[in-house]
């Protein structure tokens, strides 16, 4: 098993946090893991990516050339990386701000209103876990239930009240992709 | 190690910060610099807190010579920084070797020459293994390629820089600085100060002479002799912690050499093996100063040809080279400026080798 998940998005929608809950989660099922961030040197509004290596095997390279699946959260994002994706490989668009799914030949695309989601939540904060539910549940890595289990480890104890949106918001993703198998 | 280790899953910066602690580092000077900014953040918060000192100095030139004065004394030191940093060092860097002082230096090493950028690159090999500033002296200096090892190595790196009595350097990379991963922490200690009869301090006069602290030998011979003194450290060095490790194919055409993040793309080559049509081993030094010239002469005695991968247009190469001493050919693929070949490019430039070396590549 190698899953190379590569996510893209702006900076501050919580990309590389969100690659890192992955990466923990990962890493808490036992898998070699690697998180590698290359973002853009505006803090707010570059482009930010990372790429997040999971194997039973040995990781190598932690960059990779044909990610086996994607979490791409802006319009630039998917115009800018959708192709590098492998033949049948994931990819997951924040439909919020992407209307129309962009041709992709041979992949699979799930558009989540990650946006309207959290919106709907009530908590805008929400937007990167939609997408995660429905990577996770779109994929064979792991169960929403993992990703949740590593954001607790992550957060400190004070945005531990947060928890309940966040795992709405996992849920709600979740639904999409698995309505979509 | 048997003792009980938790596992975390951190950035290679905060790793290395993290094994100094481990390895004993009590005293940290440095100035800022990215792609290594979060160690000097780690160290300022977590020093004080175990009885330890963090100061940010006012330059990298001021961080050195604050270094060289904390080993004078006796303490565990340690500062990091990066490329253009390293190279404002070296006077102080010359300087200790000329003392005989031990301490640890990390360099997350960015895109150069000049300021260059913030990139990977591993273009301060020749500054790593040649460096230290005027003088004979060297740097002992080892290579990680994980945060593990990151953690690992810098948390030796004190025990090698007391045991040589030599400054001890880590050099890495900026993927390798910012990276997460996994890794197992060793436990923070109590330790003892370390065993340095020639520190200088407050002591009872009745006891012993004091003791001076100098890089200045106006006699021939006395100078001579401590650069007799280097050489025999790094010959016994060489003995005792020359290190590396290998990966691949018991019988291969190809060896690659590389080191450090190089090494990590040149593993997953290795995995694609049977789809190059080649087969290959990688040999990775964990030191390169003292170098592995051993084993990379070895299998030169064996394969059609050796492959360098490395993120510089040529310098790693040089020792592979004086290794392999013209047993088979010897081939560079090198970039620059933060960009890296990908296991792609690595798999076919092996093909490409191969069949320049007459190898009927599959």
């Amino acid at each position: 098993m190698r899953e190379e998940l590569f996510m893209a998005g702006i900076g501050g929608q919580g990309v590389n946090l969100a690659g890192q809950l992955i990466g923990r989660a990962g890493m808490n099922l036992g898998l070699s893991v690697s998180w590698v961030p290359i973002y853009s040197p505006e803090v707010r509004g570059g482009s930010s990516t990372c790429t997040i290596v999971l194997t039973d095997g040995r990781v190598g390279s932690p960059t990779s050339e044909r990610p086996t699946s994607m979490v791409l959260m802006d319009p630039k994002s998917v115009a800018t990386f959708i192709g590098r994706v492998i033949e049948g490989g994931l990819v997951v668009i924040n439909s919020s701000l992407v209307r129309e799914a962009p041709p992709c030949d041979g992949c699979r695309v799930l558009m989540v209103p990650a946006n309207d989601i959290a919106a709907e939540i009530g908590n805008a904060r929400t937007v990167n876990m939609a997408l995660l539910g429905a990577w996770a549940a779109g994929t064979d890595v792991m169960s929403v239930a993992d990703v949740a289990r590593a954001l607790r480890e992550m957060l400190p104890e004070r945005h531990h009240v947060h928890m309940p949106d966040n795992e709405a918001a996992l849920e709600r993703g979740a639904e999409i992709a698995r309505a979509a198998r | 190690m048997s003792e009980e280790r938790r596992r975390a899953f951190i950035s290679g910066n905060e790793a290395t910060a993290e094994g100094g602690i481990a390895g004993g580092c009590r005293h940290f000077f440095g100035y800022p610099i990215t792609p290594q900014n979060k160690i000097p953040e780690y160290m300022s918060e977590h020093l004080p807190l175990i009885g330890g000192v963090y100061l940010q100095a006012e330059s990298e030139v001021a961080a050195i010579n604050m270094v060289y004065g904390a080993s004078a004394a006796g303490a565990r030191v340690m500062t990091t920084s990066s490329s253009p940093g390293i190279a404002l060092m070296q006077e102080g860097l010359s300087y200790m070797l000329g003392a005989e002082l031990p301490a640890v230096l990390v360099n997350m090493v960015r895109g150069g020459p000049g300021l260059g950028n913030i990139a990977v690159a591993q273009s301060d090999y020749w500054l790593a293994t040649r460096g230290a500033g005027h003088g004979d002296g060297r740097c002992i200096t080892l290579t990680p390629y994980s945060v593990q090892e990151l953690h690992d190595f810098t948390a030796r790196a004190f025990e090698i820089a007391d045991r040589y009595q030599n400054i001890t350097m880590v050099l890495a990379d900026a993927i390798l600085a910012s990276m997460m991963e996994p890794c197992e922490l060793i436990p923070r200690r109590e330790m003892d100060p370390p065993d340095r009869p020639y520190a200088v301090g407050p002591h009872d006069s009745a006891e012993r002479e004091r003791n001076i602290v100098n890089s200045l030998w106006v006699d021939f011979d006395v100078m001579e002799a401590v650069n007799l003194r280097n050489e025999e450290r790094y010959a016994r060095a060489a003995a005792e912690i020359t290190d590396w490790d290998e990966f691949g194919s018991d019988d291969p055409q190809i060896l690659l050499c590389a080191y450090g993040i190089s090494a990590r793309i040149c593993e997953s080559a290795v995995m694609r093996a049977e789809e190059a049509g080649v087969r290959m081993r990688l040999l990775r030094p964990k030191t390169v100063f003292p170098f592995p010239t051993q084993p990379i002469r070895e299998w030169a005695e064996r394969v059609d040809a050796v492959l360098v991968v490395e993120l510089s247009m040529g310098q790693f190469v040089e020792d592979v080279r004086l290794a392999v001493e013209g047993r088979c050919p010897v081939d560079l693929l090198g970039r620059a400026g933060g960009n890296m070949p990908s296991v792609t490019d690595v798999v076919n430039r092996v093909r490409e080798v191969a069949t320049k070396a007459g190898v009927s590549v599959g």
